[in-house]
């Protein structure tokens, strides 16, 4: 079985040839640059924390106090989740076609795909 | 597959209006363009902090200086949105950095204007930033996925700027005979410059057809511009204020505002560094970038210093 997983340097960064972020690794090979951090928030109790972005910080506690003060100005959030951005594993987008399709002709999988007589009501 | 059907490929999804994302094909142009254009965006947030930083400690008022503390640290929170889009490219924010300290790369000329009046915070927070949103709003559209969500987080914290901008010009044009003449001076110093933010003329400008093609820009140059002046023309009558600009009048056959020539070769002579202020803005960055080197250093040093500590205290536990 192939496998449609690929790890790369950065989550968010690199890919196939010519995909932005090939060049990363050449040019960010500077000992003394900060690591970068994906940041995510929770807005409000009850929701999901979503990325908002990303940040240079030497570690998660310096990471969370800069994402406080650059993502949270105006109390848009409750929470903060951050992860170094080299320990995010992301799919390929040239293999979106193999990894999607089981999912294509699958359309029993939907409510809508049942017709049922008006009588039955809200089901 | 070769590279035609690669470009066919992008255009195409361009097209149809989905975003770019980093990981996705892209012609090397459309990359180097972007990182242009969002590093650029990202220097002009940090060196547009220098005019405003300027005034902080001679507000007049508590609440003028809480306020203008806040727009400054927004625009730095802006530069930082911005590095990150860019850096999503594959150009490291280190490089992006050196290249604004040592004068290689660009940022918005309107900077290298100096802040001369308590009059400039509001005419800086009207204009310049008005014209800066009208850019801002379009580029929430732009094709690049990451430039296009930072600038919907800009968009969305820039609009006080404005609104605050216009309220202190507001203020001081219903004060003093003298500062109702501040108002007035500040409005004349900072208007033609504002309208030179929008760039060259289409007709000369380099960038403005591919960069449409590539749905990198949605508007051309001298149509935010007029945009601009047709918003402003109707805003100053507001603050009884008039634009300095005789030639500025309404024109109901085209349902725009005619108006003058902006003076070109001031424009050219601040792109290439002869503003007022081009030496002191750098020199700015440079100062403020060195004295902060010892602070990235320690913060380096006690984060190895402290994963030191976690593990030897790791291994003990296992022991």
């Amino acid at each position: 079985m192939k496998i449609n997983l690929t790890k790369y340097y950065y989550g968010d960064f690199g890919g196939d040839e010519n995909a932005a972020g090939d060049e990363v690794k050449k040019t960010n090979d500077d000992a003394s640059a900060w690591p970068l951090w994906e940041i995510f928030v929770r807005s409000k109790q009850g929701l999901d924390h979503k990325h908002v972005g990303s940040l240079h910080a030497t570690d998660a506690q310096m990471a969370i106090e800069n994402a406080r003060d650059v993502y949270t100005r105006r109390q848009e959030g409750v929470s903060i989740w951050v992860i170094e951005s080299k320990h995010i594993t992301a799919s390929n987008p040239d293999q979106a076609g193999e990894l999607y399709e089981p999912a294509v002709d699958k359309i029993y999988r939907h409510p809508t795909f049942y017709v049922l007589p008006d009588e039955v009501g809200h089901m | 597959m070769n590279i035609q059907h690669f470009e066919q490929l992008f255009q195409s999804k361009i097209d149809k209006e989905i975003k770019i994302e980093p990981k996705d094909w892209m012609p090397e142009a459309y990359r180097k363009t972007n990182i242009r254009q969002i590093s650029q965006h990202a220097h002009s947030e940090i060196v547009g902090m220098l005019p405003e930083g300027n005034w902080i400690s001679r507000a007049p008022s508590l609440k003028r200086k809480a306020i203008l503390i806040a727009k400054v640290q927004d625009e730095a929170g802006h530069g930082l949105y911005l590095y990150s889009a860019a850096e999503t490219l594959g150009m490291s924010r280190e490089e992006m950095i050196a290249d604004l300290n040592s004068g290689k790369a660009k940022y918005s000329s309107i900077f290298n204007y100096p802040s001369l009046t308590w009059a400039d915070m509001g005419a800086i927070g009207w204009l310049v930033d008005g014209a800066a949103i009208l850019n801002q709003v379009m580029l929430c559209r732009t094709s690049y996925g990451p430039y296009a969500r930072a600038l919907v987080r800009i968009c969305k914290e820039e609009s006080f700027h404005q609104r605050q901008g216009f309220e202190t010009l507001l203020v001081l044009s219903k004060g003093t005979e003298e500062q109702k003449a501040m108002c007035q001076d500040a409005i004349n110093r900072w208007w033609w410059p504002s309208l030179m933010m929008f760039g060259p003329k289409d007709s000369e400008s380099t960038n403005n057809d591919q960069s449409m093609k590539w749905k990198i820009k949605r508007k051309t140059n001298d149509e935010l511009r007029q945009q601009f002046v047709d918003m402003a023309a109707e805003q100053v009558k507001v603050l009884g204020m008039t634009l300095p600009d005789d030639k500025l009048k309404w024109n109901p056959t085209t349902k725009h505002y005619d108006w003058g020539e902006i003076n070109w070769d001031e424009f050219w002579a601040v792109v290439k560094g002869n503003g007022p202020c081009n030496k002191q803005r750098l020199a700015a960055r440079n100062k403020a970038h060195n004295d902060g080197a010892w602070v990235r250093e320690a913060a380096n040093a006690y984060a190895v210093k402290k994963a030191k500590a976690q593990a030897a205290k790791e291994a003990l536990e296992a022991a």
